[in-house]
């Protein structure tokens, strides 16, 4: 009982998807525009995340090896669909808000990566706690970066005005600039953490150790982490000459 | 001149990378030099507008013909990825110096998330098939545009003071978000 909590906890605090890993960026940005669909993609990506990490463990099995990814894609593809029809029905406002970053979650690299590095080597209950763990995590992350950028940049939080009328929003924040001004930030602030440890430690972290986003991303199919791998290699072979 | 105002709109005005954040990885991985990011925008432009082409004709032959459009999702990230592959095989055995010089990061974009959502664009738009292949040219053309501009700014920056905790990534979205500012300028082309 006790290693399917740690599973929640690490998933929302100690391994947060956004806050710590770095991982799904490119939703993160898209959808933060506002608090209320930071929270909608969080818990669609949840529910797309808990599914298949649960059927990936149940076919663990019988997958070939070789030929995993493709089938890992094509269980997260189904279940995206499903999802996308459900949210349609049910919740047309958000399916409207969130348009094309619904079908675009099947190469989130949070879904992969977890199906990748956790749900193919454990059983179903737990790969389903990590699922429930992660997406949450993802969740609070989206919200509180909605949060924030609907705050500061319309004066309210989940449509509701917070601030005074004497406020003058800054609009850029809930503009494209905002989200890659503010991702800046959340990049920096951890890299400002990451450096204060190692100096604790007594050691320097190079440039390629920092967050790189994707060089962090587990996906094994997204472009820029094996980029960055290979530009890493390159770099290492250029100082050892 | 319908087209045409497809072209500018995916290539300027709704930028791919800078105002729909849609291949972000390799915008940032691969842009450190300028001659490596034009070669990834080659490839790009070139995986782009035959995968637009190719997924039109699927998605109105194929899945409408048959009324299974909600399968297409999964049909063409599976299309997508099975593509380049084929591409890169073609160009390897038909055109040898087009391999050389896209051939490196042809299988880097295999599940770029571009891709896919420019298939999904096209389809949620309904645009016909050369409406497709001049929007995915288009898209394409914008990523080229955006990753040249940002390795030239990153050449420069190399020799910035910059604080310690802002280096790589932040500089790399601080300079994103300041080119996304001024690609906002073109937004007043298109009514």
């Amino acid at each position: 009982m006790s290693k399917s909590l740690d599973c929640i906890k690490s998933g929302i605090i100690t391994e947060n998807p956004t806050f710590v890993q770095m991982l799904g960026m490119c939703p993160t940005m898209a959808v933060t525009t506002s608090a209320i669909n930071g929270i909608g993609m969080g818990l669609t990506t949840t529910v797309i995340l808990i599914l298949s990490n649960m059927m990936i463990s149940a076919l663990r099995k019988f997958i070939p090896d070789k030929v995993r990814i493709p089938a890992y894609i094509v269980v997260v593809a189904s279940f995206v669909t499903i999802v996308q029809f459900l949210l349609e029905g049910f919740v047309p406002s958000l399916y409207d808000s969130l348009g094309i970053y619904i079908p675009l979650i099947v190469v989130n690299c949070i879904i992969l990566g977890r199906a990748e590095s956790f749900a193919s080597k454990n059983n179903i209950w737990l790969s389903m706690m990590d699922g429930i763990g992660m997406g949450l995590g993802f969740t609070i992350g989206l919200t509180s970066i909605g949060i924030f950028r609907e705050l500061l940049g319309n004066g309210s939080v989940f449509g509701f005005n917070l601030m005074p009328n004497s406020y003058q929003p800054v609009t850029i924040l809930i503009l494209a600039p905002g989200a890659f001004f503010v991702l800046a930030g959340l990049v920096a602030v951890q890299n400002k953490v990451r450096l204060t440890k190692a100096k604790k430690a007594g050691s320097e972290i190079s440039v390629c150790e920092r967050t790189d986003g994707c060089a962090s991303c587990t996906n094994a199919l997204c472009s820029g982490k094996a980029y960055t791998i290979e530009s890493v290699m390159e770099d290492k072979k250029e100082v050892e000459k | 001149m319908n087209l045409f105002l497809i072209a500018v709109s995916a290539a300027l005005v709704n930028n791919v990378v800078l105002s729909q954040f849609l291949g972000l990885c390799p915008f940032i991985g691969v842009s450190k030099k300028v001659d490596t990011a034009a070669g990834m925008g080659g490839a790009v432009i070139f995986v782009i507008t035959i995968a637009s082409a190719v997924t039109n004709i699927i998605y109105s032959q194929i899945l409408v013909r048959f009324d299974v459009t909600y399968l297409q999702t999964i049909v063409f990230i599976l299309v997508i990825a099975a593509l380049v592959q084929f591409v890169e095989m073609v160009l390897k055995k038909l055109m040898p110096p087009l391999y050389k010089a896209l051939g490196v990061y042809l299988p880097l974009i295999t599940t770029n998330c571009a891709v896919l959502g420019v298939a999904l664009l096209n389809v949620q738009k309904s645009y016909g098939f050369v409406a497709s292949v001049i929007n995915g040219f288009g898209t394409a053309l914008g990523f080229t545009v955006a990753i040249v501009i940002m390795a030239g700014i990153r050449e420069k920056i190399e020799y910035n003071d910059i604080p310690e905790s802002f280096k790589g990534t932040p500089i790399v979205l601080l300079t994103a978000g300041l080119m996304a500012m001024a690609f906002f300028g073109f937004s007043g082309l298109i009514k």
